[in-house]
């Protein structure tokens, strides 16, 4: 079976006409993991019994000629800071390497009821603090297009299961492009949704004001069937609301779109290769009668910096409650205190070691104004940049990582170089906006990703650029 | 350059053990990064306020209502505790 060419909608096709069974699906696919998964490195855990049972399941209800929800018999995978009931969750940290997830997310939930199959769980970055997936405690993922290239992260094996085929569909956080960069460094399809839009109730949180949880996909129409399962309105989490209106029905055709080009995105620090792509990407746009608008965004040099402040000071608060009492590992003392210290010192990685000193720091007495009240204040000049600019233009364009994907190894004794690779997804994240990355070219064999940034809520037309991208300018998998 | 004094001070605050040399290390690193944030100071933040929310939703509130899980999801919860004696969390002496 050519695993690479099956989207959603072929699969629940394919199983309702009786083309394929549900089991020689997931056959095949884990049968593609446990060839892949010993170089690729892609999961932390993996369910084959679990998964095989549902097959049969989906199975017995196309036999009953029953009607089958809107993912039967897809596998999908879930990065290992999302909850499913009963299985291991890590975050990538052995700090939670004994963790059973006592209840599902929402999100797993909701998947679960449409009837996809969970293959498993996904290696990254330790509680989604880097870019390369290298910081995770299970050593890293590989990038299938290049096995020496690091394949982004934090999401690293979700981006790495879905290029490998391993999988169909994958779910990861994005908190300043942990979605959209590795699925840009892959070669594949990953979208951050509006703040709000995705409950995140069973998401393991690292910075709560940016955390989003994406899909992850071979294509737009499957990341859009994937986000239309999650997104809503849950009552485990009050940050969560309903999108207001439904898409599919954009405002105006994709012609009569003006798209905004930041000039900031495309000039000094974005690698040759990269904008070469851009490039070829607007002039096949405005083939095709799209309009493009130089603006500016001066403050979007500033998002790496502001994130460095706020993250590390959002984690320094959310990571306090791993202190070796309730759950996760334990490495006791001769007094309280001593079971804090040793089993943070133990068990933490060095870069969210490194985080939750810096977040101490910011927020420690004398230094709140200074730091923390700043970076809100320059995150609101960040939001406003972009409000302006979206009474001028429908969507913004940009380079999805300001590079090529890097080697393994490349940045792993320089932190300040891998927080660079967030230069141009973290924007979209301190101001709450959807985005979505896709394919748009390669250089050698490492792919290179554009990202559409549209306003608060509105993912329809952020889904239909991004189609009309994928199948008029880029055709790839029918 | 922060002194040593503070990241030890630090460390102490958020509650990890380190070796002399990891506190080098993390002085190194600290500083390097305190050095690229330093850039924030070129903007003018006169009369910005800060933010609070990125997309500016409304509060959203529910009745104060209390709401008992299942027997069965609170001995999974103690369960997960790495020190107990029966449906107790184990902790070392406060006083």
């Amino acid at each position: 079976m050519d695993l690479s060419s099956l989207t959603i909608g072929k699969i629940v096709q394919g199983l309702e006409s009786k083309k394929f069974s549900g089991q020689e699906i997931i056959d095949g696919f884990l049968d593609n993991i446990s060839k892949k998964e010993k170089k690729i490195n892609a999961f932390i855990s993996v369910f084959e019994k679990e998964a095989k049972e549902q097959a049969k399941t989906i199975d017995a209800m196309v036999s009953a000629k029953r009607k089958l929800p809107p993912l039967a018999g897809v596998p999908v995978a879930i990065k290992d800071n999302i909850l499913v009931k009963g299985k291991r969750a890590t975050a990538g940290s052995k700090i939670l390497d004994n963790y059973i997830a006592p209840y599902d997310a929402t999100v797993v939930k909701k998947l679960k009821e449409a009837g996809a199959i969970i293959v498993g769980k996904t290696n990254l970055d330790e509680f989604a603090m880097g870019a390369s997936g290298e910081y995770s405690a299970y050593g890293p993922t590989k990038n299938p297009n290049d096995l020496e290239y690091a394949p982004g992260g934090s999401s690293s094996g979700s981006a790495a299961a879905v290029a490998a085929n391993m999988c169909v569909g994958a779910f990861g956080s994005d908190t300043a492009g942990s979605v959209r960069q590795p699925a840009s460094a892959c070669g594949i399809v990953g979208m951050k949704p509006t703040y709000g839009a995705v409950s995140r109730y069973g998401l393991i949180a690292m910075a709560s004001s940016l955390d989003q949880i994406g899909p992850l996909s071979k294509n737009t129409e499957d990341a859009r069937i994937l986000f239309d399962i999650i997104k809503g309105r849950d009552e485990m989490d009050s940050t969560s609301c309903e999108m207001g209106r439904e898409y599919g029905a954009t405002d105006k055709p994709i012609k009569d779109l003006v798209i905004g080009l930041p000039k900031e995105c495309s000039g000094q620090g974005i690698q040759k290769e990269v904008r070469d792509v851009l490039e070829a990407s607007i002039q096949k746009l405005k083939q095709s009668g799209i309009k493009f608008e130089i603006l500016s965004l001066p403050h979007l040099g500033y998002g790496v910096a502001c994130y460095y402040i706020i993250t590390p000071a959002e984690v320094s608060s959310n990571l306090a409650r791993y202190d070796g009492i309730r759950y996760g590992m334990s490495e006791p003392g001769d007094e309280l205190l001593d079971t804090y210290v040793n089993t943070r010192a133990e068990y933490f990685g060095n870069e969210v070691k490194r985080r939750i000193m810096l977040g101490t720091y910011v927020l420690s007495a004398g230094y709140y104004d200074a730091y923390y009240l700043r970076a809100q204040k320059v995150r609101t000049k960040i939001v406003e940049d972009f409000k302006k600019a979206f009474e001028k233009v429908d969507l913004i364009l940009a380079p999805t990582l300001p590079t090529l994907p890097f080697k393994l190894g490349d940045r792993l004794d320089d932190p300040l170089s891998m927080y660079l690779a967030d230069l141009l997804t973290v924007p979209a994240n301190l101001a709450g906006l959807p985005a979505i990355s896709v394919p748009a070219g390669k250089s050698g064999n490492l792919p290179i990703g554009i990202q559409f940034i549209a306003p608060p809520f509105k993912e329809d037309l952020l889904f239909s650029a991004a189609n009309y991208f994928e199948n008029e300018i880029t055709p790839r998998h029918s | 350059m922060i002194d040593l004094e503070q990241v030890k001070h630090i460390a102490g605050l958020a509650r990890i053990n380190f070796t002399e040399k990891e506190l080098e290390g993390f002085q190194k690193d600290l500083s390097a990064i305190l050095d690229y944030i330093d850039k924030l100071k070129e903007v003018d933040i006169e009369n910005v306020s800060p933010t609070s929310h990125s997309v500016n939703l409304k509060n959203i509130t529910r009745l104060d209502e209390a709401k008992s899980s299942s027997d069965e999801l609170a001995d999974e919860l103690i369960k997960a505790a790495p020190h107990k004696k029966g449906r107790f969390v184990k902790v070392k002496p406060i006083f």
